[in-house]
């Protein structure tokens, strides 16, 4: 899953590359197939399926609303990748998505304060339980799973607590303009969704900062005695997977016309799956925004199906747990064969 | 410990049987096609203790490894009282009467004194721990000892020297009838380890034979009834008394047919290139000052345990010193981290390779550029190119052979090594610090090594190479700082580093690290 391995390897001296390359040539079905993603194999046969079992499945229409249906779990599910890959985890996305949601709504519907100004404010209340999960992580030494456990509990709270558990409603029409813009068909929050996932993608592969993720992850002494700054990079991932869930709060409430206290609730196992199923290791160290991306396809488009075939919603959740599972196990199998130990 | 068994074991020693007490012929083992122990006897009498020494590598662990049924030997054989004696585990061993007292004592924190000395073979009563049990018998066990650790308390917060007589203590429950101690005084003070020396001389009164190995010869001579010495996994020499000359055993432990493997090392430059004064890490070491000019290649010998990688870690900022100055080209610099240590032109190779030099599942260019991504992006991005560049140069200027673009996982341990040691030339350091650069790779990775090393020195880069293989240290060095105890005990110019000067400074233990340092 490392950003280097796709990519035909240029060739060099030694006994290593001859053995590459014999492997390569005497190709058989099995060896294709094993150097497929997982989780790829997976979306297109989830795809086929339901484009059989459903007329309504594969039309335009429902396609652009499952990319409208997962762009608030996508961009979380982005800040979650980027804190995996460092080698922590950060179960207080959804909570955060709820309070800087409550947050901007109280400003605007309480406070009175200008939409112009709340808006701001609630991404900022985003960043700043962010950066408050990285201060707690690396400054105080607590687990990641700990400290955003701790900060998923309180920020849920206070959610509620600002408003006194009301929903706040009543947006101006350019906020609620966000969700119900198309560009060329395609809905804006699918743009934004798709623009957050590249401008990741591009740190991660080709920026110093975001390349040194993966470094930290992989083996954070190592890193340490190389002069990567372990601790500011922390503070930064975590801030920005802090911001990220407070963006999708944005989308969520544009949606709404409505800031809910109780939104997000059962974001976070969404979003953990998303980032598992897309083939990061929750041991940090591996994981990319493509996988992501085909994990958030996964969801997007098995929920979306399972709506369609009239599944029970508290079944939903079983079928959820069994593609994790295999998908785990599916990528697992595959980068075995790939990695030849 | 079973009373009876001392009884029993007196007689066997009186009666002096040949072949009585545990007979060790022709002990071989080969890891890899290396040859680590080849063809070592040893005879453990009851009731008398072996001292066994060598300088580090020699093949002291590896055959008590043999002996305590860890690992199985390619050729030899043991017998017990004449009787075919063939340990396939440690479990064999212990069951035929043989224990080892390890070197890295392994006890569990959060349970008990008396349940990590039962640890796997928790007696049951009704189904549950016998807890009154395993207590009684952990405090009379640990009385024999002269130890007044309560068994009830939990492991967490003892002394080390409490827990090494904890693993002691382990050992004497399954009433051995042969104990090899493997370096117990190697986290020990000296009045510690006066205490496990009484106790080895209790465990001999009652006929226990006893093997005892160490480094460290003024111990060798105070508990052992013999003494024999390897070297190069072989049996050099042997004495049938504890009271030999330590300049006698030093000669044996280097051997007298020691030669330079190496040319001399290139014209050192008259550049102080980093000074370091008084520099000290509370509890690792203290007082060492030495400078190092351009192009110079100091050698840092010494014993396992001596300070040495502690020190040189504080240089390049991994731990922080607690005390001294270092002075990089002349001026004052703190070093506070690696990241500030690389600022000031430091760089250094540790020692363990997969733990701090490497990621074993990233790719060899993304190792080696790590460091340096800031330097090396162009316009910001670190692209497929510039990876590929980087990555083609060190391949060429270190012989690495092997892809650079897969997980390093798949390079061979050299190939590995020269990966570490290029991500630390990318650029050109001042002061390069290498520890333990040549430990596990193959003979032909290890020339590439030493003649990178020369090359750099010729260039100017001051070069500081740890290592516990003499040869290697006094083949490449200009000079060699020996420490001992977490002292520097030395400094000696390429003419007078002989093997025996370098292990007589290196074996000055705590007994007498005040004699004179300036030697």
């Amino acid at each position: 899953m490392t950003s280097t391995n796709e990519a035909p390897a240029p060739r060099l001296d030694d006994a290593a590359a001859t053995t590459q390359k014999s492997r390569s040539t005497s190709t058989t079905v099995a060896a294709i197939a094993s150097r497929i993603p997982g989780p790829l194999v997976g979306l297109v046969v989830i795809f086929v399926a339901l484009s059989f079992m459903s007329p309504y499945f594969l039309t335009p229409r429902n396609l652009l609303n499952i990319l409208t249906q997962i762009s608030a779990i996508g961009i979380m599910s982005v800040g979650a990748l980027l804190v995996i890959i460092i080698g922590g985890i950060d179960l207080s996305v959804g909570a955060v998505l709820a309070l800087s949601m409550m947050s901007m709504g109280w400003l605007y519907g309480y406070a009175g304060w200008p939409f112009e100004l709340a808006l701001p404010v609630g991404l900022l209340v985003g960043a700043l339980i962010g950066l408050l999960n990285g201060v707690l992580a690396t400054y105080g030494k607590l687990q990641p799973f700990i400290a955003t456990l701790a900060t998923m509990s309180a920020a849920a709270g206070l959610a509620v607590f600002v408003t006194g558990g009301n929903p706040v409603n009543g947006f101006p029409d350019w906020f609620l303009a966000l969700t119900t813009t198309s560009f060329a068909g395609i809905p804006l929050q699918g743009i934004i969704l798709v623009l957050v996932f590249l401008v990741a993608a591009f740190w991660l592969r080709f920026r110093p900062s975001g390349r040194a993720l993966y470094a930290i992850g992989g083996n954070e002494e190592v890193a340490r005695l190389s002069g990567i700054p372990i601790r500011r990079t922390k503070l930064a991932v975590y801030t920005i997977a802090g911001l990220l869930a407070a963006v999708a709060g944005l989308l969520v409430t544009s949606r709404l016309d409505s800031a809910q206290p109780t939104a997000g609730g059962s974001d976070l196992l969404n979003v953990i799956a998303v980032v598992v199923i897309g083939g990061a290791s929750l041991a940090g160290g591996s994981g990319s925004l493509l996988g992501t991306f085909v994990g958030l396809l996964i969801i997007g488009v098995l929920n979306n199906g399972m709506s369609l075939l009239n599944v029970s919603p508290n079944l939903q959740p079983v079928v959820l747990g069994a593609v994790i599972v295999a998908a785990v196990m599916t990528d697992r199998r595959a980068s075995r064969a790939q990695g030849g130990h | 410990m079973n009373p009876q068994t001392p009884a029993l074991l007196a007689e066997a020693a009186t009666a002096a049987t040949p072949g009585s007490g545990l007979v060790c012929s022709g002990l071989t083992k080969t890891y890899g096609g290396v040859t680590v122990v080849d063809g070592v006897d040893i005879a453990l009498t009851p009731g008398s203790v072996v001292g066994l020494v060598g300088e580090n590598g020699a093949g002291k662990s590896t055959t008590s490894a043999m002996i305590a049924g860890m690992v199985q030997p390619d050729a030899g054989t043991m017998t017990i009282d004449g009787e075919a004696y063939e340990p396939r585990s440690p479990g064999d061993a212990l069951r035929a009467g043989v224990a080892l007292i390890h070197q890295e004592i392994r006890m569990i924190p959060d349970l008990s004194v008396s349940e990590n000395i039962f640890l796997g073979r928790l007696p049951r009563r009704r189904g549950v721990v016998d807890r009154a049990q395993i207590e009684e018998e952990s405090r009379r066990v640990l009385r024999l000892l002269g130890s007044h650790i309560d068994p009830r308390r939990a492991v967490r917060g003892l002394s080390i020297a409490a827990q090494q007589e904890i693993e002691i203590a382990r050992a004497l429950t399954r009433s051995p009838r042969f104990v090899i101690f493997d370096e117990p005084s190697a986290s020990l003070g000296e009045s510690e380890t006066a205490r496990v020396f009484d106790q080895i001389d209790l465990l001999r009164a009652d006929g226990v034979g006893i093997v005892y190995i160490s480094h460290k010869l003024d111990e060798i001579t105070r508990v052992a009834d013999s003494i024999v010495c390897l070297r190069d996994g072989r049996r050099v020499a042997a004495w049938s008394t504890g009271a030999v000359a330590k300049s006698e055993i030093v000669r044996a432990m280097v051997g007298r047919d020691f030669t330079y493997g190496h040319s001399a090392p290139p014209e050192r430059g008259a550049e102080v290139a980093i000074e370091v004064r008084d520099l000290a890490r509370a509890g690792a070491f203290e007082g060492v000052s030495f400078t190092v000019n351009k192009g110079e290649i100091l050698g840092v010998a010494g014993l396992i345990g001596a300070g040495r990688t502690e020190m040189v870690r504080t240089i390049a900022g991994s731990d922080r010193a607690t005390a001294g100055e270092i002075l990089v080209g002349g001026t004052p610099t703190t070093i506070a981290n690696p990241a500030a240590s690389i600022r000031a032109g430091i760089a250094m190779v540790p020692e363990d390779r997969k733990n701090q030099g490497l990621n074993l599942d990233r790719p060899g260019a993304d190792n080696m550029t790590l460091p340096w991504e800031k330097h090396l992006a162009r316009r910001g991005l670190v692209t497929r190119g510039v990876l590929e560049r980087v990555a083609r140069k060190q391949r060429e200027f270190l012989d690495i052979r092997g892809r650079t673009d897969i997980p390093v996982r798949h390079l061979s341990g050299g190939n590995q090594q020269k990966v570490l040691l290029g991500k630390w030339l990318i650029k050109r350091p001042d002061v390069l610090i290498l520890d333990e650069p040549t430990r596990g790779v193959d003979v032909g990775a290890k020339m590439t090594i030493y003649d990178t090393i020369r090359r750099l020195a010729a260039e100017g880069v001051a070069v500081i190479v740890v290592s516990s293989e003499l040869e290697e240290v006094l083949g490449l060095s200009h000079r060699v700082l020996v420490m001992a105890a977490g002292r520097q005990q030395g400094i000696l110019d390429r003419d007078q580093a002989t093997p025996e000067a370098v292990m007589r400074l290196a074996l000055r233990g705590h007994a007498d690290a005040e004699i004179d340092a300036e030697n």
